[in-house]
This record gives structure tokens, sequence and C-alpha cells, in this order.
């Protein structure tokens, strides 16, 4: 196994693109990625694209061909692949994408995230989300994404003491960061008042506990390190790329307040890159609900249980703090586009490390973490990638 | 969903049945045809029976769900919990017959037959378990006796 580094990033702006196709937004995030690594078309050997459900969202399965034959690279014929994890669409793409460079199998490779979510009605959003949930034993029962998450909130309040406040902060902080990113589904910033007052979803879930559906793709190019150079000034190596899984039903789980599937992709992530949890500057973490960001910073060890709310409150968390997380926006504030969520998150941690992420920038960040999921914990992704310049 | 892939289950949904591994005993809700516990060992493969569920257990966490999906629009606000039974598995499901806002943790509910939704107009109508709560006598009022009803 070779070292493989991250050559260029590029991502669309996310939010309510009616004026734009899946294949357009998708195009968009790979050429600006290819650009960035002063890579041309001809150097790409694989496509890589992570994608939920553009079948039930836009009635169009095999979009991996389909982005690369607009990209205008049918005549190379190509590999081109398509992965499903839900959520984690876009983390489980890189890693598998990683895994093709770090073997030698390929030397320069894409990797995309595209979902284009808002061509469908409210209800039919509604459905396609719950897709990701075990079909036959929790959602014809009626339950939904929001409404597993809340159960979750719930019996974290119960077992840790925590309140209400503690995860409505995630969203605080989301919008906060968001509010400075130009690419954002959302720009404002909200109070605790507001997340608190909003209409409720599912209890103690309110609306702005919720990330929205959002149309988005995100991309980035990956090569041998030993190469890099020649294509990037600052390349930025992946130190891990770990997947794991758990299962499907939340009501089956060991302990629903920990998802043991980012326990352990954490675990192993850290372990690869030879890194503590205070060696990290930033972090996305993946909270399309924000009690489960508040979960996720438990889980990936940065925290312990019922710490997380306390830290958010007194700004421990967040630039200046012990670590800066989210500050791209998070979920709520960038948006959900779910098939590019992973890769987004990827390319807010190499602009940080760049030193490229503008307002939300993090002074002196050599180390960064992506956490990616997909459902309620079936699957986590974890990455952690590190400057190398 | 169709006829045919909501038919397939009615069994589990209708009557709780699930599973138990005939190796280390662990019961399973829905059925499994191999046990998670055992199948390093592959002595669970072909070893698992059929296990009855008494329907007895209690809300282990709940939420009121407002934004229903659909086919659950007209049964908003409704409780879903997961529910741990006596014999071990937990399940996903609306408890109802209650006042959504005195569900507690920890409430001894049963399982009852009810209607779970219908897919439009020509949709099938779906049938399977929610739970309620087990009544517990209060004082002074008494249940109706045979001859009052």
């Amino acid at each position: 196994m070779r070292d493989v580094a991250i050559l260029g990033v590029g991502q669309t702006r996310f939010g309510e693109l009616w004026d734009r196709s899946f294949r357009e937004i998708g195009i968009e995030a790979g050429f600006r990625a290819l650009e960035e690594s002063s890579l041309t078309s001809r150097d790409i050997s694989a496509l890589y694209i992570g994608n939920m459900a553009s079948g039930t969202y836009i009635d169009q399965e095999h979009i991996a061909p389909l982005v690369l034959d607009y990209s205008g690279l049918s005549g190379h014929h190509l590999p081109a692949v398509r992965i499903e994890a839900g959520g984690a669409s876009g983390g489980v793409a890189l890693a598998q994408a990683y895994l093709a460079v770090a073997s030698g199998l390929y030397e320069f490779v894409v990797v995309g995230g595209a979902e284009k979510m808002t061509d469908v009605t409210e209800e039919r959003g509604i459905a396609i989300t719950s897709s990701m949930l075990d079909h036959e034993w929790e959602t014809v029962f009626g339950a939904t994404m929001p409404a597993l998450w809340a159960i979750v909130a719930r019996r974290h309040m119960f077992e840790y003491g925590t309140k209400r406040e503690d995860f409505a902060r995630m969203s605080v902080m989301d919008h906060e960061m968001g509010s400075k990113n130009p690419l954002a589904h959302y720009r404002s910033r909200i109070t605790l008042e507001a997340v608190l007052e909003s209409q409720p979803v599912a209890e103690p879930l309110n609306m702005l506990d919720c990330a929205p559906s959002s149309d988005g793709a995100a991309a980035v190019v990956l090569g041998p390190l030993d190469r890099a150079r020649k294509f990037t000034d600052i390349p930025i190596k992946i130190s891990a790329s770990q997947i794991a899984s758990d299962t499907m039903a939340l009501m089956h789980r060991r302990d629903i307040t920990t998802m043991d599937a980012t326990v352990l992709a954490a675990k192993r992530a850290f372990e690869r890159a030879r890194l503590t949890r205070s060696e990290i500057q930033v972090a996305e973490v993946h909270d399309p609900y924000s009690i489960a960001g508040l979960v996720a910073l438990e889980d990936l060890g940065f925290y312990p249980k019922g710490k997380v709310g306390q830290a958010l409150a007194e700004g421990e968390i967040g630039i200046g703090g012990k670590i800066a997380v989210n500050t791209s926006g998070g979920l709520k504030s960038q948006g959900m586009p779910y098939g590019a969520v992973g890769i987004a998150q990827v390319v807010q941690i190499v602009r940080q490390l760049r030193g490229e992420a503008g307002e939300n920038q993090v002074s002196g960040a050599v180390a960064g973490l992506a956490h990616n999921m997909g459902g309620t914990g079936a699957t986590a992704v974890v990455h952690i990638l590190e400057r190398a310049d | 969903m169709s006829v045919a892939r909501f038919w397939r289950e009615t069994l589990r949904r209708y009557n709780l049945g699930g599973s138990r591994c005939t190796d280390c005993k662990t019961v399973y809700f829905p059925p499994r045809s191999v046990c998670p516990h055992c199948s390093t060992h592959r002595r669970s493969i072909g070893r698992m029976e059929a296990f009855q569920l008494s329907g007895q257990g209690e809300v282990f966490s709940f939420t009121v769900v407002h934004e229903a999906p659909q086919g659950f629009e007209m049964q908003v606000p409704y409780v879903l919990a997961l529910v741990k039974m006596v014999e071990g598995p937990t399940i996903t499901a609306q408890v109802v017959d209650v006042d959504p806002n005195s569900v507690e943790m920890g409430m001894k509910v049963r399982a009852v037959f009810r209607k779970l939704r219908e897919e439009g107009p020509e949709g099938v109508i779906q049938y399977g378990y929610k739970f309620a709560p087990i009544m517990r006598p209060v004082a002074g009022v008494h249940p109706p006796s045979d001859s009052e009803k």
C-alpha cells in the first residue's frame, strides 16, 4: 500500500438549485477539483461517484457513466463506479477510490458525491430519506429518520442528563459557521431560542434541529503522495480511511446512545494514522439532526458521554477553542445533499489544512477528521487528513 | 408497498412471531435465520426455531411524531417508541390509547392489533402491532361488570 494524497477539491453551491440538473452539478464539482490539481482529464484513470438515491429522486440510475459522458470523457472508456451507502455514500466512495490508488491499481482518480433532492415533493422526500432505514420493521410502523434520532435524543437525556439546549447548540454553531461559507445552503445565523421555538418535527427535535434537503455536488482528485508535489503546492495526505457498520435498525443496537460504527471507524482510523484526538484541530461531523452531531463528538472520542453540551456552551468547541467543528456549516447550514455530504466534509478539511478556509480558518491546522454516517448509524466512515508539504 | 410484500410478513406483523437460537437461547424479533451471537461458530445455522412473543414490554425510549410520512398524516401527533419486550428483543412501534404527554420511560405496555395505515385510495390496508399501556386500577373507579356492558 502506498500513501495517497488529495491533489484538488471542488464543490458547487448547496441549496435549492432549481435551474441546474444533476449532471450539471456533478460536472461542475469534478472539473473544479481537476482544475485545482493542474491535472487534465487525460490523466484520470477512473471516476467514483457517491450517490444515495438518484433512482427515486430523479428517476435516473446508472449515473456514473452519465456524469463521465457529459464531462466529455466517454471516449476514454474509463471505469466509472457509483457507490451507495445511504448518507455515507460520499465517504464510502472516497474510501473505495483511496483503496484503488493505494493499491497501485489506478494512478489518478476523481471521486465525486452528488445528490439532487429538491425535484420531489416534501412527502416523497420523507419516503426517500426513510429508505435508509429498515423499511419492513421501522418505516412500516410509522418511523421516520427524525423520529428515530428523537428517540436517541430522549434516551441520551434520560441516561446522561443531557439538556434540550445541549443539542440545540449544534444547530446554532452550524449556522454561525455556515453564515461565512459562500457555498452554504443557509447563510443565516440562528439563535438558541429560535431552535427551541421552531415547530416540532419529532419531540424533542424541532425543525431547526433538522438539516435541509439540498442539491449539491463535491469532488476531490486523488493521486500517489510521492508524485503529489508536481500537481499541487500543498498535498494533503489521507492518513486513514476507515469504514465500519452496525445493525440496520436502531432497535437492534447494543446501545442506542452510542453509534458503535462511529466508535470503531474512529478507533481504526486513529490507530492507522498514529495520531491522538488532541492532535486534530478541525473536524467535520455528520449531523443530519442536532443530536447526531453531539453523539458523534462523543463517539469519535473527542468528549466523554454527556460533556459535549457544556463544551459547546463554553466555546471550547469552535474556532480558537480546543477543536473547531463543522467550519463548513455542517449538514444543518451548509446543506445535506446525501451523496455529496461525505465528500464536501473532506473538501472543507482540505481547505482548512491548506489555510484557504476564509473567515472560518483555524490558524495552524495541520490535521483534520471527517465523519460521515448513513441512516441511524448502520454505516460510519472516518477519514483523517494531514498536511504533507 | 405491494400486496405480496406486505402479505409475506403478516404472520410476524399480526402475531409477533419471532425466533430463538436453540444454541444460546437468545430471542429475536423480527425472526432471523442466523444468530448474531453464534454465527461465528456456525452453530446456529439451521437451528433457529420459531418463538412466540408474549406482547408484554416496556417503553425504552420514545418520541411524539408531528411530521408524519405518507399514510400516517391522520394520526399525528402519535407516539413512536422502542419497546423492550420481556423476552429480550426491542421493537419499533407506535404507542396508542394514551395521551402522548403521559408516556414515560419504563411505562409498561402490551401489544395490540391495529390498522397501521392505508396506502392511498387504492392501496392495501396494512394491519399490525402497536402497543397500549397496561391499565392499572384507579382507586374509586371500577371496571364495568359483565351485566353493565
